[in-house]
């Protein structure tokens, strides 16, 4: 049945292989900050234990172990002990079934920071904020830097001179030091944007127009901040793509019939966007990593501050929750990108009735 | 030869090789050229560029100037070493499933596709964040090369298949070489100018990566390099109380060695690819 929809079954498989890359990532994220020692308890231990004697503070860890998950727990919630009297440790094993349970109930565990708020809560406030800045400068930069870079290969001549060189040294510039240079300049020294935060420290988030005004004017620096590199990075791409295309046959023969000089430059763009379509998928996550430590410069209330504050604090559940959210926004994004690719490349349409 | 002359007559890998020989010669010849103290203070904190202290001081007094020739030591070293690990790895992995095929060439092809779209600084977070202690520079360099080999490897194998299927690999096959002698004498050669423009973007890759994670707090404990530096220019308030030479010489030269790198690769592309040579 399959063989007839080769767009449904081009979806069909890529959904498969985005479900097992998920299923690798998940298990990377919870194994890989278990490699060293520290465990979240020992962490909260050294805070809270001070001035307390022995037993309390035993009692104390306990708790906290039972809490996190540490220690295996019977049916009526009480913690199961060895003959000595200790509680049993749960193996790695065991974490990892309960925690993949918990992560697909989107629970992603206690932070331990800010005991005893949830992660999922401290996502749900960072979210929108990096999805706000790094969306629209994605889409719109991939977009606009693909147009700019197509018309440099096209025309080269003087707007190629001048754009190539400066689409260069903006791609070469990493997001974070754009980011501080505009903080210096417009903020600082001219005063003309706000240097930190993402909206006025006096108003609290909410849906009114003071709110939405003040979180515009401090979007502005961050928003340029990559958007500007992201534009540089995908005009180089689409410049040596599209030159590429212009030496081969069937630009040639259009010339030479005569064509419209906008409509070998359309067929040119069509096909030269394929790659760069794949090629975005490749550099998604790049760039959202970029876009993260760019929100570091600009203290931007996003995901990438809340990683910097876990990592500060030791903040483990913090640190692994924003990763895998991460991770999995990249890979839906990815996803994405490779439906679009079924539904643009006359290849995979072509394949009709399973002849190749 | 031929092609060397041809890359000298090219304006813009002129520029990229001396921008990048400039900085190399910077960090190498630095210690010995200048007298060169991250240790000791000079100063107050935040101190203006002076004839004692060329580029100022850092919020602890210490000389701004010492600190960036070891930063820019540190970035290279870094950028060097996760280069090569990444080249070197991917190379292989791609010639290897490029060139034989079969079930382990699909087995590294699909673990390479996995690594390629989990974010390659999300693991770096994660692994990092876990080594509490023992984070040293030659560490994180270690690990950023086993964290991005994954897009040398995709780019690798790609060219290595298309090389695979030219008549001379043919007739080496039926003039009764072996795999080894293939690969070494008919297949590497046709790919050294794609492999080093690969270590290029690899090793701008690697001091990129590692200025981004050292940005995040998660920088080498045992040296200092430009990523340190501006992470601590930007925990130390150096953006709002305006001492600009805490943090843009750093951020110049890590643009610098970047674009330099950048530059050297496209004009390299110019060169080997005959076809964008117009």
């Amino acid at each position: 049945m399959l063989k007839n929809h080769p767009v449904l079954k081009h979806i069909l498989g890529r959904a498969a292989w985005y479900l097992v890359t998920f299923l690798v990532a998940v298990t990377i994220n919870f194994f890989l900050p278990r490699l060293g020692k520290a465990n979240p308890v020992d962490t909260i231990m050294a805070k809270v234990s001070a001035g307390l004697d022995t037993k309390s503070a035993n009692a104390v860890e306990e708790q906290y172990l039972k809490e996190f998950g540490l220690v295996q727990v019977d049916a009526q919630g009480k913690v199961v002990r060895g003959k000595s009297g200790k509680a049993l440790k749960t193996s790695l094993g065991s974490q990892f079934v309960n925690y993949l349970g918990m992560s697909l109930r989107g629970d992603l565990g206690g932070s331990i920071l800010q005991h005893p708020k949830r992660v999922s809560e401290i996502i749900k406030t960072a979210i929108p904020w990096t999805l706000a800045l790094q969306l629209p400068t994605i889409v719109f930069g991939w977009l606009i830097g693909n147009v700019l870079g197509a018309l440099a290969a096209y025309k080269r001549g003087i707007f190629d001179k001048l754009f190539y060189p400066g689409a260069l040294l903006m791609s070469a510039i990493p997001a974070f030091c754009f980011g501080i240079l505009l903080v210096y300049w417009f903020a600082i020294k001219r005063e003309w944007f706000p240097a930190v935060g993402g909206y006025d420290e006096g108003l609290t988030p909410a849906l009114n127009a003071a709110f939405l005004s003040s979180a515009a004017y401090y979007y502005v620096l961050p928003f340029l901040s990559v958007f500007l590199l992201v534009v540089g990075g995908q005009a180089i791409g689409m410049r040596s793509m599209c030159i590429y295309e212009l030496g081969t046959d069937y630009v040639k023969y259009a010339k030479l019939l005569g064509v419209k000089e906008n409509k070998i430059l359309y067929y040119m763009f069509r096909n030269a966007m394929l790659p760069q379509l794949t090629g975005l998928a490749v550099s998604l996550g790049t760039m959202v990593g970029g876009a993260l430590i760019a929100e570091i410069v600009f203290s931007y209330p996003g995901l990438g501050m809340a990683i910097l504050t876990a990592i500060q604090s030791n903040d483990y559940p913090v640190i692994t929750g924003c990763c895998l959210l991460v991770t999995t926004t990249v890979l839906i994004a990815n996803f994405t990108a490779d439906l679009l690719i079924g539904l643009f490349d006359p290849r995979i349409r072509a394949v009709q009735g399973g002849k190749p | 030869m031929k092609l060397f002359k041809n890359l000298l007559k090219q304006p813009s890998f002129l520029f990229g090789a001396s921008l990048f020989l400039l900085t190399l010669l910077l960090a190498l010849l630095g210690p010995l050229v200048f007298h060169i103290d991250t240790k000791t203070r000079v100063g107050l904190a935040y101190m203006e560029p002076s004839a004692k202290a060329w580029l100022g001081t850092d919020h602890l007094g210490l000389d701004m100037f010492s600190l960036l020739i070891q930063g820019l030591r540190s970035s290279l070293y870094v950028g060097f070493v996760a280069g090569t690990i990444a080249t070197v790895v991917g190379t292989a992995v791609g010639v290897y499933g490029g060139y034989k095929g079969g079930l382990i060439d699909d087995l590294l092809t699909v673990a390479t596709n996995l690594f390629l779209v989990i974010p390659s600084l999300i693991v770096l977070i994660l692994i990092s964040s876990s080594l509490e202690e023992g984070r040293s520079l030659t560490l994180i360099a270690l690990l950023i090369g086993a964290t991005t080999w994954t897009w040398s490897a995709r780019a690798v194998r790609a060219q290595a298949s298309s090389i695979r299927a030219r008549d001379h690999v043919a007739l080496a096959r039926i003039n009764g070489y072996g795999t080894a002698g293939i690969v070494a004498l008919h297949i590497l050669p046709y790919l050294l100018s794609y492999i080093f423009m690969v270590f290029i973007i690899q090793t701008a890759t690697g001091i990129l990566t590692e200025a981004s994670i050292s940005l995040l707090g998660l920088g080498p404990y045992d040296s200092i390099s430009l990523g340190k530096i501006l992470n601590e220019a930007k925990t130390n308030e150096a953006l709002t109380d305006g001492a600009w030479w805490a943090f843009l010489p750093a951020m110049v030269l890590i643009t610098v060695v970047v674009l330099a790198l950048y530059v050297l690769n496209t004009s390299l592309e110019g060169v080997f690819n005959p076809r964008l040579r117009k």
